[in-house]
């Protein structure tokens, strides 16, 4: 009975870290058909602002859910105006320009923080099931990922930037043609992509040690969790990592996390060979 | 391609004599090795990439397949002929049956980059952790993220004890690398070559046409892994250990920088790109004050967004408009504006 | 009567909802020249890609010189000597004339008579000039009559063009129909055509699609003076 309510919980969580990891990367995929291979920088930095804020003495929770997101977005915004601008419409040039970004920033941070661990402990305690100890801070993960996807809904459902952003994720050049810029609408997308790559970022590092190179370990799985997803973006982002984190989890507790994590990649692999344009271009078609 | 194979081969042969008498003088040959066998590397996805349009995002995959298939079998055996030609056909057949899957499933783009970086990801997950003493091939124990040490290395065929090193083994280097641009150019000059260059420039009018655009970017795309993992077998005889971080996103990211700043479409550019940017990497790597990573990422972003088709064709346009001649290989602008099309449309 | 080289039976493509195309029964003789024509949404596209294996259609079959061909891929379909030429030009942009008609005349032949073939083929289109020059360099009209020129080195029996004249000016279309009856000596064609003027100037037999299914198939005079199919392209209620 307790290891079923373990086994739950640590599913909702791999699910809820999956959609946290990628929900920057879907959005500015799904608005702008552009690959951000260096999201998992913008974790990276996110992390960084937050441990750079919490040891100046600020408020975890405003560090990581204000500080942030707002510190990442900016960065996004620059990167976007100083180069995914000049590359739009062009998937393999922009996925290349931005890996070179991703490589740029590893080195930037290496040269401020330095090729070193660095961390801050979890602000909330563990506490036991039973015979097993479960850690608190992963339902602040579920939390975080279920209001961020709420969130979400709402505002491209009911609020007239989300009308626009739906309108421009359908046919960008009938947006621009209804007076809507594009360049301005790209411009708050990949804000926002970053912002939330930036929270990701933020909400996780407590849980790992931080280090420069710590982006690698999360594009690859934003990358396949984005690209399986297919076009709609929550629709996407939720059964994916649905998919994904089940998968993951059933096979680390069934055998090892080395080879759960092999079996999500091999399940990527599996999909997109059945399903070469996402997961909802076959389900939930039409759904945002 | 203007010229015929012939002019090719003395070419290659006069330009191989000339750099391996002249760059020992200022390099030291220790250092050069490493450089052609990244030339090597660089070449092979130049070959898929440039000429067959496949962007292959996990082409250390089958360079570090290589490493590790000479190492394995190198313990096993004790002799290095054998191991050589494993370490060709093994990232070879893994290859096709890859390619295989994803060229007869239609991927594409960026499909086609996730896969390849999925399957990266998988060898170096699962190569790091076969730390335990029960990951064994033969004698051979995997070693997780220490590697594989102490493998015999590059002996006279049939001779196990007459090791080929030092000097002597960058020239066998140089005459490799040499052979296999040779092969690369006849390919290129053949039949296929021609229809893979019309496969990169329009899949749907080549199937048209009658040929199986599945199977050819099938064999193209094995062609490419069997030179990475010659390049990965010449590399574990260099370094004399092998390591998960053949395998990593970051040497498949390297290996498309490589071509990028060579040039597209080119045979001679990724190599040029592999070699110099791999020496300045190791020029870069003596100092501290800037970190090598940052540069070798703002160098592919100013490549991306200033010089996209690479150095050796803007230097071939340069040599055109000075001295009227065409240029070798090309992926010329309009073809990206076509892409863009396509995505916007 | 000379053999029929493309058959289909009851070949029925729906998207969704949508039928585009509707239980259509086709027969074509060899050396015969058909045109397809009707309003834009007849089907007659769908028709085409289902033909070229270009998509697979939901049910029925196809059958070409006996050989039934429904689930082949396009390859496949081009191997047996069937030409095609698609709506939207099908070329090779950075390769020269010379090249895209030497990859198309390489399927069918050794390199050495693969290079003789497309010379002649130069020759015959008037593409001599031009020979050297990249696909992506030349005007729309030659871009067409170019990727004709990759249909015709193959030497086809059954040649399928979708909408070759459009766009293409007097001049161009002029040449285009001396090729076409040239190409007629050898092969069978099928002509997807919105031109009226073009269709009066090269066929005789037309095929009028509507709402997916065969309107009529008769001589080009009767089909042009029939009420009914004024009507549908007038969009009037018969």
């Amino acid at each position: 009975m307790d290891l079923t309510v373990i086994i739950l919980v640590e599913m909702l969580y791999a699910v809820a870290s999956l959609i946290l990891i990628s929900a920057g990367l879907a959005v500015v995929f799904g608005m702008m058909k552009v690959i951000n291979l260096a999201h998992g920088e913008f974790m990276m930095m996110g992390g960084y602002a937050t441990i750079t804020a919490v040891n100046l003495g600020v408020n975890i929770f405003l560090a990581m859910l204000v500080i942030a997101p707002i510190i990442v977005g900016l960065i996004g915004l620059v990167v976007e105006r100083l180069v995914i601008r000049h590359l739009y419409g062009r998937l393999v040039d922009t996925m290349l320009a931005t890996w070179g970004l991703s490589l740029f920033f590893i080195g930037l941070a290496t040269m401020i923080f330095g090729n070193t661990t660095t961390g801050i402990s979890t602000p909330i305690p563990g506490f036991a099931i039973g015979n097993y100890q479960i850690n608190g801070y992963n339902f602040f993960i579920i939390v975080v990922a279920v209001l961020l996807l709420v969130g979400m809904l709402t505002i491209l459902k009911s609020t007239r930037a989300g009308l626009i952003a739906r309108g421009a994720m359908q046919r960008s050049d009938m947006a621009a043609a209804l007076g809507y810029s594009p360049d301005r609408i790209y411009m708050a997308t990949f804000f926002c992509g970053s912002a939330l790559s930036g929270l990701a970022g933020a909400v996780l590092a407590p849980l790992v040690g931080l280090v420069p190179t710590s982006g690698g370990a999360y594009i690859a799985k934003a990358f396949i969790t984005v690209i399986a997803g297919g076009p709609s973006l929550i629709a996407g982002l939720f059964s994916s990592a649905g998919f994904f984190g089940i998968v993951n989890q059933v096979f680390t507790f069934a055998i090892s996390p080395v080879i759960g994590e092999v079996a999500l990649l091999l399940a990527a692999v599996v999909l997109l060979r059945l399903l070469p344009q996402g997961i909802t271009t076959k389900f939930f078609k039409g759904k945002l | 391609m203007p010229g015929s194979l012939s002019k090719d081969a003395i070419t290659i042969i006069l330009v191989t004599a000339i750099l391996t008498w002249v760059m020992p003088l200022i390099i030291s040959t220790y250092t050069l090795t490493v450089l052609i066998v990244y030339g090597m590397l660089g070449l092979s996805l130049g070959l898929i990439w440039g000429f067959g349009g496949i962007l292959c995002f996990g082409q250390a995959a089958f360079f570090g397949l290589g490493a590790y298939t000479y190492a394995i079998a190198a313990i096993n055996i004790g002799e290095s002929t054998v191991p050589m030609i494993l370490a060709v056909l093994v990232p070879a057949v893994f290859a096709a049956l890859l390619g295989a899957m994803m060229f007869y499933g239609r991927l594409t783009d960026v499909y086609l980059g996730v896969i390849t970086l999925v399957v990266t990801l998988i060898l170096f997950k699962f190569i790091n952790s076969t730390a335990g003493p029960q990951y064994v091939i033969g004698d051979a124990r995997l070693g997780g993220f220490n590697g594989i040490p102490g493998f015999q290395t590059l002996n006279i065929p049939g001779r196990p004890d007459d090791y080929i090193w030092g000097d002597s083994y960058f020239y066998v280097c140089a005459i490799l690398l040499a052979l296999v641009f040779f092969l690369v150019s006849a390919l290129l000059r053949s039949s296929f070559g021609r229809v893979a260059v019309g496969i990169r420039e329009n899949e749907t009018r080549i199937s048209l046409m009658g040929y199986d655009v599945r199977a050819r970017k099938t064999v193209l795309f094995a062609a490419g892994a069997a030179i990475a993992g010659l390049a990965g077998a010449l590399f574990a005889n260099w370094s004399e250990i092998v390591t998960p971080s053949l395998f990593s996103l970051g040497q498949s990211a390297e290996i498309i920088i490589w071509c990028i700043v060579g040039g597209l479409g080119t045979r001679f550019g990724p190599v040029l790109g592999a070699a110099g940017l791999a020496y300045l990497k190791f020029l870069l790597g003596q100092q501290t004050m800037i970190d090598n990573t940052l540069i070798t990422g703002l160098i592919l972003v100013l490549f991306v967004l200033f010089l996209p088709r690479g150095i050796v064709p803007a230097l071939a346009s340069l040599w055109k408009v000075s001295f009227g001649r065409r240029p070798l290989g090309r992926i010329p602008q309009h073809r990206r504006m076509r892409n863009r099309e396509r995505i916007n449309g | 009567m000379a053999e029929v080289v493309l058959e289909t039976h009851g070949l029925t493509m729906r998207f969704g909802g949508v039928v585009a195309s509707n239980n259509v029964d086709f027969k074509l003789r060899a050396r015969e020249l058909r045109c397809l024509i009707g309003p834009n949404g007849a089907g007659k596209s769908t028709f085409f890609k289902c033909v070229t294996g270009l998509q697979t259609p939901t049910e029925g079959e196809v059958i070409m010189r006996g050989v039934e061909t429904t689930h082949w891929m396009p390859h496949q379909i081009a191997s047996l000597g069937v030409g095609i030429k698609t709506q939207t030009p099908n070329v090779m942009d950075s390769l020269s004339v010379f090249e895209n008609i030497w990859l198309a005349a390489r399927r069918f032949h050794a390199p050495r008579n693969a290079n003789r073939k497309t010379q002649e083929i130069i020759e015959r289109l008037a593409l001599g000039s031009i020979a050297r020059a990249d696909l992506g360099q030349l005007a729309h009209g030659e871009r067409q009559r170019v990727e004709l020129g990759l249909v015709a080195v193959g030497d086809p029996w059954l040649v399928l063009l979708d909408e070759p004249a459009a766009g293409m000016s007097a001049e161009d279309v002029e040449r285009m129909t001396e090729i076409i009856h040239e190409l007629n000596k050898t092969a069978a064609i099928i002509i997807v055509e919105h031109d009226m003027q073009f269709i009066r100037s090269i066929a005789e037999m037309v095929t009028v699609f509507h709402q997916g299914k065969v309107l009529m198939e008769d001589h080009v005079d009767r089909v042009m003076s029939d009420p009914t199919v004024r009507n549908v392209y007038l969009g009037k209620k018969a």
